[in-house]
């Protein structure tokens, strides 16, 4: 729920579309989205320039520097993309430290050019930066000392004036042109709640701009206002972030709820597991095994919040213990059920979710040689604490638990000193 | 923004959104604290107005309730704090508006999810206008002793507990607020506590930032150390890095960003706050850590060394003589609210409403017991559904498809009865539908329709007490009743109800005993002799074999027996019946938008 990247796909089918709408403006380009489910007949058909004007293919993964990576490939015919998009789908490139395998191309027209120019726009707290350059493309980099940037505090309109710094430069005859379409870009990013938006390069064609290269990032929480003009988006995962089938789970249940379910796997194999309440909460149980110096032992970020019902968190818990206990290996492993003075959330209703699926996951937990650590406070603290100290004896599973008056991440240490003692 | 106190003692807030807990929380936090007047003057609810009840310690108290911002603003002009409790759909369109009324200083918006572009307006009008705004997706705020926003700080024996009931001389502000009321407890801990604490919200730009906070802390006097606890993500903390350079920050600054974690994650990773995303290094916990290091603020090595860093830095104050600890005090007992005082176990109270005919507090309403996916799966009919709310037990088909019958030979029986009648009159008058229903349901009584239960109620009297015929017909003669149940208007014996027939035939058919029914006709043939037109009716058949089903199903005692009787049940199956008509006859007058009904004068005989 925040700022989220899409595919250069969507950046440039939103901005054709909106552009025209806002600007007035036609922009001639052309895309198609090549995947692993791809007919390229069909595509054709829909996309008949495909066979009849040379291509560039590059893949279109949220992840830059495809040029320097030597993954865009230009002027080749649709054989050629065919056999570049053949030998690369679903193999793993390493970018920016993250690996993954590669699972959608973008094909357009290959478009010869002499000019790169650099555009994007960025969103700050109170207002936005344009950045321009007449010297984009691979280099921009080395070459950040001519880009030049304006502010545009909120509320104002980009006129003329604000943007005279940006293209002060440029000759008289592109000068025009330019202008208009960063206006026009400005006013989709605004009216479209683009949180960011780079076109590097973007070059002139018969003398009208022509986005070649484009990121996009929308504020996903604006969806509610947003939905017909955006179209079918996809927020893809950030490059090399695969989710696990448990992940998956999570992920589809924070998306049908008001309440937020997070989970991110760190190492399966760990036997440091945290399940926590609160957003800020979470973080810090998770630092704190870090700080203590057990990183390698921590299983998992997960956290739940914004009072998820008891079913919600029935499942969440479900989830979260399936992946604790995966891999038992003789050895002891603890679950953190850790969280902060809870304001409104009913401690004891969100235990009971919690607490049905320790009972329904009693056997795995004994097998996995689990303990659980628990702290918590808020509304109905002393009931669920309670409840929590009843289904230790119940259910044979070691259950230390703490309430307000503890240090909220105390149990961190107590987990890790099992952790260590059992092997 | 800078400038000192948002809030006071006699801080008053317009409360957007009615939402019962936060505001009585907020009442409650007044309570103890010992303000004179509520902290909430008025409530905005969209669509409606009054007043709404709630507690002001041991009083209850009415604040009004109004439907728009600008009213809400006309009558409360002291109130300057606006909480919106809006969702994020409308949290935009409220703050705004909310900025714009001139008695309105500080906006509270806790909704998560405002989208960033809406947050930036509103906070480019607040700063042209010099306004303040806490959030989005916060709890709040609270000044100590003085005024709470919402649900911060959570019950009130947190509250107690942390001694947010008078003010301490710390300040606080993080961007998480379920944490801020663990730094709460915290800090209560280690110093004397709290002065004011903000949450200022998890979002990627919230309305007003940690520096902003800071820089007020330092000019109010009472505050002489600030705590901070951050999140990586954003940038926020920079501006508090440079405030802290330049000097404009002069009191102790503790402060802890969290999110040291990330650095295990190899790809992007979205926390639990929209703001708390790992990405580029300046973003990180680490670097800003070591910023605020640098620039002179008091940083642990991790979360954990935070409080001993705070009761340090206190206690070093308390020793250069920066602070004199303020004494406490035991504040008011606020009393406890029934439902949470019965959840606890600690009292409890009488109902006053029994039901024991269905419950619907499960999964699945109930029947009687059955759900009603059951009814539904097994096929089961309005006769069983009946037989389950009003006798509690579930009859054999061959009962459920009798009253079935009976409802369905009661539903209507034309326009000219006194029930269709008065329906008619009332649908053509322009009445509702359940105004024409029920006129024609109020005729039902001893002279219409409640033929049936005084059928049943005679036949099984005289039946019972072993009467024949003709002692029974005789005794009714000599107490000038007519005998329920027997004659028609047309039919006769030469001429009989088919109705009838078809109930006897059934009741014969099935029923292990029509003890009653042959009664009846026995009664019949007597009265038979008397006149060719005093045959058994159907009221008189569904009567005799009403009190067959109960006697021969053997699933009724002979108290049941005598207390359906008594209280009703054959009038009920009538009603029930007879509503379905009646909705039909409505229904048909609407259809045919008949005018309003004038009974002719040539109808009526006027005389003296």
């Amino acid at each position: 729920m925040a700022r989220k990247k899409i595919r250069e796909y969507d950046s440039k089918r939103i901005l054709k579309e909106h552009l025209k709408r806002l600007a007035g403006i036609s922009l001639d380009i052309k895309s198609a989205q090549v995947t692993q489910s791809t007919d390229f007949d069909e595509l054709v058909q829909q996309e008949p320039w495909l066979s009849s004007t040379k291509l560039v293919v590059k893949p279109d993964m949220l992840f830059g520097k495809r040029g320097k990576s030597g993954l865009v490939a230009l002027n080749l015919d649709l054989t050629g993309v065919m056999a570049f998009v053949k030998e690369r789908l679903g193999k793993e490139v390493e970018m920016g430290g993250a690996k993954a395998p590669i699972s959608t191309f973008i094909v357009e027209p290959f478009v010869p050019h002499d000019d790169e120019y650099y555009f994007s726009i960025t969103s700050d707290r109170l207002g936005s930066t344009v950045s321009f350059s007449e010297c984009g493309g691979i280099e921009i980099e080395e070459n950040w000392d001519k880009v030049k940037q304006i502010f545009v505090p909120t509320g104002q309109s980009l006129n003329t004036e604000i943007c005279a710094p940006l293209i002060a430069t440029l000759s008289l005859e592109v000068r025009g042109k330019i202008e208009a379409f960063i206006r026009g870009v400005f006013n989709v990013f605004e009216d479209l709640d683009f949180t960011f938006l780079e076109m590097n390069p973007f070059t002139l064609v018969n003398g009208e701009p022509y986005p070649l290269d484009m990121r996009g990032e929308l504020d996903d929480t604006a969806a509610f206002k947003n939905f017909q003009k955006w179209g079918n988006v996809e927020f893809p995962l950030p490059f090399g972030r695969v989710m696990t089938p448990a992940e998956q789970l999570v992920y589809a249940m924070d998306e049908k709820t008001s309440a937020s379910l997070k989970l991110s796997i760190l190492n399966s194999k760990a036997r440091i597991w945290t399940m926590v309440a609160g957003g800020g909460a979470s973080v810090i149980y998770a630092d704190t095994v870090g700080d203590l110096g057990y990183a390698t032992d921590l299983g998992n970020y997960a956290e739940y919040s914004g009072a998820p019902k008891e079913e919600e968190v029935l499942h969440y818990a479900r989830v979260l213990i399936d992946c604790a206990t995966a891999s038992p290996d003789g050895r002891g492993r603890a679950l953190i059920v850790g969280g902060g003075i809870a304001n409104f959330t009913d401690v004891a209703a969100t235990f009971g979710g919690i607490i049905r699926a320790m009972r329904e996951k009693q056997n795995q937990m004994r097998e996995g040689k689990m303990r659980v650590y628990v702290r918590r406070g808020g509304p109905n603290w002393q009931q669920g604490l309670a409840k929590m100290r009843a289904l230790s004896k119940e259910i044979n599973v070691p259950i230390e638990v703490y309430g307000p008056e503890a240090s909220m991440t105390g149990i961190c240490k107590e987990a890790i000193d099992y952790v260590q003692v059992s092997g | 923004m800078a400038s000192g106190q948002l809030f006071s003692k006699q801080t008053q807030a317009l409360f957007y959104n009615y939402k019962q807990l936060p505001i009585q929380r907020m009442l409650d936090f007044d309570f103890l604290c010992g303000r004179e007047t509520p902290s909430v003057a008025g409530v905005i609810n969209p669509g409606s107005e009054g007043f709404q009840k709630l507690f002001f310690g041991q009083e209850e108290i009415a604040i009004p309730v109004h439907s728009s911002i600008k009213e809400a603003c006309k009558v409360h002009s002291t109130a300057d704090v606006f909480i919106n409790f809006a969702s994020f759909r409308s949290a935009f369109a409220s703050s705004m508006e909310a900025l714009k009324q001139p008695t309105i200083r500080v906006v509270a918006i806790i909704a998560e999810g405002v989208p960033e572009g809406d947050t930036k307006k509103l906070i480019a009008y607040a700063r042209a206008n010099n306004k303040v705004i806490i959030g989005p997706a916060t709890v709040g705020g609270i000044q100590a002793g003085a005024f709470k926003i919402g649900d911060t700080a959570g019950t009130l024996e947190n509250i107690v507990e942390s001694k947010l009931y008078r003010p301490g001389s710390v300040g606080f502000v993080s961007k998480s607020g379920g944490m801020s009321n663990e730094l709460y407890r915290i800090i209560s801990r280690t110093t004397d506590g709290i002065y004011e604490g903000i949450a200022i919200g998890g979002d990627v730009f919230p309305g007003s930032t940690l520096s902003d906070h800071v820089l007020r802390y330092q000019n109010i006097p009472q505050i002489k150390m600030v705590v901070v606890l951050g999140e990586l993500g954003g940038r926020d903390e920079y501006s508090l890095v440079e405030a802290l350079k330049q000097g404009k920050v002069t009191k102790p600054v503790v402060a802890w960003v969290s999110g040291t974690c990330a650095r295990l994650f190899k790809s992007e990773v979205q926390f639990g706050h929209a703001g708390a995303k790992s990405g580029g290094d300046m973003e990180s916990a680490q670097a800003k850590n070591n910023a605020l290091q640098d620039a002179g603020a008091l940083v642990p090595t991790s979360f954990e060394g935070l409080e001993p860093l705070i009761k340090e830095t206190y206690t070093n104050l308390v020793e250069q003589g920066v602070i004199s600890p303020i004494p406490d005090f035991q504040p008011p007992p606020v009393p406890q609210d029934l439902s949470v005082a019965i959840k606890a176990g600690k009292v409890r109270a009488p109902t006053h409403i029994i039901s024991t005919i269905c419950d619907d507090r499960g999964e699945e309403a109930t029947y009687a017991g059955v759900k009603m996916s059951t009814l539904i799966e097994s096929d089961k009919g309005v006769g069983d559904v009946i037989s389950l709310l009003w006798f509690k037990r579930s009859l054999p088909r061959y009962c459920t498809k009798f009253i079935e019958m009976c409802i369905m030979l009661c539903a209507d029986h034309g326009p000219c009865v006194s029930g269709a009648h008065n329906t008619i009159v009332t649908a053509r008058a322009g009445k509702d539908l359940v105004s024409s229903l029920v006129s024609g349901l109020l005729t039902i009584g001893p002279r219409f329709g409640g033929a049936i239960d005084d059928a049943a109620r005679y036949f099984k009297d005289a039946c019972d007490k072993g009467l024949t015929p003709y002692d029974y017909v005789e005794a009714m003669k000599k107490k000038g009743i007519r005998v329920p149940g027997i004659g028609h208007r047309i039919k006769s014996a030469d001429n009989r109800d088919k109705r009838v027939d078809l109930l006897h035939k059934y009741g014969r058919t099935f029923f292990p005993s029509i003890k009653y029914l042959e009664y009846a006709l026995q009664v019949e043939k007597y009265t038979l002799t008397k006149a060719n037109n005093l045959v058994l009716n159907v009221d008189g058949c569904i009567g005799s074999l009403f009190l067959d089903l109960l006697v021969s199903s053997a699933m009724f005692t002979q108290q049941e027996i005598d207390e359906i009787v008594e209280i009703g049940y054959l009038n009920g199956l009538f009603v029930l019946a007879r509503t379905i008509g009646l909705i039909g006859h409505t229904f048909d007058q609407k259809r045919l938008k008949q005018p309003l009904y004038r009974h002719p004068w040539e109808d009526v005989l006027y005389t003296k």
